[in-house]
C-alpha cells in the first residue's frame, strides 16, 4: 500500500481545470454535489470490484446483479411490501449472486471473467424474464423520500457512499484484511501457511461484491424513482475502469481503496463535464476507454520517469 | 477428434429430442434456418476461437459487429456501392481487431479487460453515430448474401464452409497456425523458440476484428437494416459456441470445426426454445447457463489431464 498518486491523480486535476474554464456551470456548488450523488452507486460497485481485482480476479456481473436486486427491490415496493423488506431481499439477490461467483471462482476453479460473464447473462436473463422486459413503477413513496433526504445536511446517496467508503478504509487499515488480499494474488501459500481459511476468505470477497450490488440498488432504485432490467447493464466497466484508472493493477496485487476513490470522481468528474458541455452520453461511454488508456500510460511514463530518474541518483 | 464426435453426437441427441417433441423441427426451412443462423454464430466465433487459442479473449466481437455493420450500411447507402460499403465493414472490423491487438501486446492490458473496455467503447460510438437512426433497404444483389439462395441452400452457409475450409488449413498446415497453437500453450516457450509473439498476436486480433467485419456483412445483409443494437446480442452466444465447442480458455486447445459443432449445438437450444415457445427474455439466461457448463468441463478436463501427467 504505497503513498504514490495513480496517474488519474493528475488526469483529475486537469479535468478539473478545462470543465471549470470551459463548461458552464461546472464548478458551482449544486453541481459538484451533483457529481457526487451520480458517483455514489458507482463508488459502491468500485470498492469490493478493487479487493476482487486485487486478489486476481473480476467480477463482470455486477452491473447485470445490479439491475436484478433493482427490478426485485421495485416490485416488492410496487406490490406494498416495506422498504426494509425490499432491502433485505435485494441484498439477499445480491449476496446469492455474490457466492455463486465465489463458489464458481475457488472452489470449480473456473477464470473469474468468464464465470462472472456467464452469471450475467443469467441475472439479465432473470430481470428479463421477471419484469418481461418493462419498467417496474409506481414503488410508492417509501423510497423516493429516503432518497430525497439528507444527513447532516449531505444527500443521502452521498452520505451512503461516503460511509461505505470509510467503512472498506477502516477495515483494511485496522485488519489485516488488505495484507491479506494483496497475499491472495501474489503469495496464497504463505496465507495458507500463516492459518487464514483461505478458499473461504476469497468466496467472501466475491459474495461482498455481490451484496454490495445488492445494496447499490437502493441508490439505483431510488434515483430512477422505478426498476428497469436494464438499468445499470455495463456499468461494472465504469467500476473496473475507476480501479484500474485508480492505480490498482491486475498483476501485481496491489492497489488502494483511496486510489479507487480518486478514479471514481475522475469517471464521475468526466461524464459531469462531458454532460455540461453537452456531449452526448453514449460518447461518454467512450470517453472512458480512452481515459483508461490515458490513465495507464501516465503510469507507465511515471514508472520509466522515476526509474531514469533512480538510475541517475 | 474423438472429443468432436461426442460433440456431433450431443447434436444429434438435442436435434432427435426437437424432432420427436415438436412437428416443425424436422422441415427444410427450419434446417435451412437453423444452419443458417448458425453460420452466422461461426462467423464471428471463428475470429475469437484463434484468440482463445492463444490464451486470449475478444470479448469485442459483438460491438464489433454492430459498429462494422453500421458503417457499412452508411457508406454503402451514400456511395450506392455494394463493394465500398463491404470494403468498409471488413476494413473497419479489421482495425478495431488491430487496436485491440495492440493494446495487449502494446499496453500489456489483459485481454479481456483490453477487449471488455473496447466493447463499451464501440458501444458507445455506434449508438452516437445512429443517434436513434434505422438504415433499411439495400440493393437486391446484396442481400443475397445474407437472405439468398443458391441451388437451394442458404448463401451464408457456403461463407461459412469457405471460411471453416479456409481457417481449417490455416490453423493446421501452416506454420502460422502452428505459431497460434505454441503461443496458447505455452507463451515464453513460444518465445523462446524464435516466434514473433506480438506480431503473431497483433495478426490473430486483426483476423478476429476483419470476422467480426465479414460477419457485420453477411448479417446486414440478411436483416437487410441496420440499428444501433444490431450487435448486442452477440458476443455470449459466440463464446458459449467456441467453449461448447471444446476449445480451451487457457489456450493451445481446440479447433475450428469444435466451434461449429459449438454453434450448431447453440444454435439448436435457441431454435428448441422457440418452437417450445419459450420467450426470448430466457435467451440471455440459458446462454448464460451454459457458458459455465462448457467451462466448467473445460476446467476438468483439464484437471483430470494435469492428474495424468
Amino acid at each position: 500500500m504505497g503513498s504514490r498518486i495513480p496517474g488519474a491523480g493528475y488526469l483529475l486535476v486537469v479535468l478539473l481545470i478545462v470543465f471549470s474554464i470551459f463548461g458552464e456551470g461546472f464548478a458551482t456548488l449544486p453541481n459538484i454535489l451533483n457529481i457526487g450523488v451520480q458517483g455514489s452507486v458507482l463508488l459502491l460497485l468500485a470498492l469490493p470490484m478493487t479487493l476482487i481485482i486485487m486478489s486476481e480476479g473480476l467480477d463482470l456481473s455486477m452491473g447485470a446483479v445490479l439491475s436484478l436486486a433493482g427490478v426485485v427491490l421495485a416490485t416488492l415496493l410496487m406490490n406494498g411490501h416495506s422498504l426494509a423488506l425490499a432491502l433485505a431481499a435485494a441484498a439477499g439477490v445480491g449476496l446469492t449472486f455474490g457466492l455463486a461467483n465465489g463458489v464458481l471462482v475457488v472452489a470449480l476453479g473456473l477464470p473469474p471473467f468468464v464465470a462472472t460473464l456467464g452469471t450475467l447473462g443469467i441475472a439479465q436473463g432473470l430481470a428479463l424474464v421477471l419484469t418481461g422486459g418493462q419498467s417496474v413503477v409506481g414503488i410508492g413513496d417509501a423510497l423516493p423520500a429516503l432518497y430525497e433526504s439528507r444527513i447532516v445536511g449531505v444527500p443521502f446517496s452521498i452520505a451512503i457512499a461516503l460511509g461505505a467508503f470509510l467503512v472498506f478504509w477502516l477495515a483494511s487499515r485496522q485488519t489485516r484484511l488488505g495484507a491479506y488480499i494483496s497475499a491472495l494474488g501474489g503469495n496464497r501459500e504463505a496465507l495458507a501457511l500463516a492459518g487464514v481459511r483461505v478458499n473461504l476468505f476469497h468466496v467472501g470477497i466475491y459474495a461482498l461484491g455481490g451484496l454490495m450490488s445488492g445494496f447499490a440498488a437502493l441508490l439505483l432504485t431510488g434515483r430512477m424513482s422505478a426498476g428497469h432490467p436494464t438499468a445499470a447493464i455495463g456499468l461494472e466497466f465504469d467500476a473496473v475502469a475507476a480501479v484500474i484508472v485508480g492505480g490498482t493493477s491486475f498483476e501485481r496485487g496491489n492497489g488502494t481503496l483511496a486510489g479507487t476513490l480518486v478514479g471514481v470522481l475522475t469517471i464521475g468528474v468526466l461524464r459531469n463535464g462531458l454532460n455540461v458541455l453537452s456531449v452526448p452520453s453514449s460518447l461518454q461511454v467512450a470517453s472512458i476507454g480512452v481515459l483508461v488508456i490515458a490513465a495507464l500510460v501516465v503510469d507507465a511514463s511515471i514508472v520509466a520517469l522515476r526509474r531514469t530518474a533512480g538510475s541517475r541518483a | 477428434v474423438r472429443a468432436v464426435a461426442y460433440r456431433l453426437a450431443a447434436v444429434a441427441l438435442i436435434a432427435g429430442g426437437l424432432a420427436f417433441t415438436t412437428d416443425a423441427f424436422f422441415t427444410l426451412p427450419n434446417v435451412l434456418n437453423i444452419l443458417r443462423q448458425a453460420s452466422l454464430t461461426f462467423l464471428i466465433a471463428s475470429g475469437l476461437t484463434l484468440t482463445i487459442l492463444t490464451a486470449g479473449l475478444d470479448l469485442s466481437v459483438g460491438a464489433n459487429v454492430g459498429l462494422s455493420a453500421c458503417l457499412a450500411a452508411t457508406v454503402m447507402k451514400s456511395s450506392d456501392s455494394i463493394a465500398l460499403g463491404v470494403a468498409t465493414g471488413l476494413a473497419f472490423g479489421a482495425v478495431v481487431g488491430l487496436t485491440n491487438g495492440l493494446l495487449v501486446t502494446a499496453l500489456k492490458l489483459p485481454p479481456f479487460i483490453a477487449t471488455y473496455g473496447m466493447l463499451w467503447t464501440l458501444n458507445g460510438v455506434t449508438y452516437w453515430f445512429m443517434a436513434g437512426e434505422t438504415i433499411h433497404g439495400f440493393a437486391p444483389g446484396f442481400r443475397t448474401l445474407g437472405s439468398g439462395y443458391w441451388l437451394g441452400i442458404p448463401v451464408p452457409i457456403y461463407v461459412m464452409a469457405a471460411f471453416l475450409a479456409a481457417g481449417g488449413i490455416f490453423t493446421r498446415y501452416t506454420t502460422f497456425g502452428h505459431e497460434v497453437y505454441a503461443i496458447g500453450a505455452n507463451r515464453e516457450a513460444a518465445r523462446l523458440s524464435g516466434v514473433p509473439v506480438r506480431a503473431r498476436l497483433n495478426l490473430v486480433y486483426s483476423l478476429s476484428g476483419a470476422m467480426a467485419g465479414l460477419a457485420a456483412i453477411v448479417y446486414l445483409a440478411r436483416l437487410n437494416s441496420a440499428e444501433a443494437d444490431i450487435g448486442e446480442a452477440l458476443t455470449l452466444p459466440a463464446i458459449a459456441a467456441v467453449l461448447i465447442g471444446g476449445t480451451s480458455l487457457f489456450g493451445g486447445v481446440g479447433s475450428l470445426s469444435g466451434t461449429l459443432v459449438g454453434a450448431l449445438t447453440l444454435t439448436l437450444v435457441m431454435n428448441g426454445m422457440n418452437l417450445w415457445a419459450i420467450d426470448a427474455n430466457w435467451q440471455p439466461l440459458v446462454t448464460g447457463a451454459i457458458v459455465l457448463l462448457a467451462v466448467w468441463i473445460d476446467v476438468v478436463t483439464r484437471q483430470r489431464a494435469e492428474a495424468r501427467v
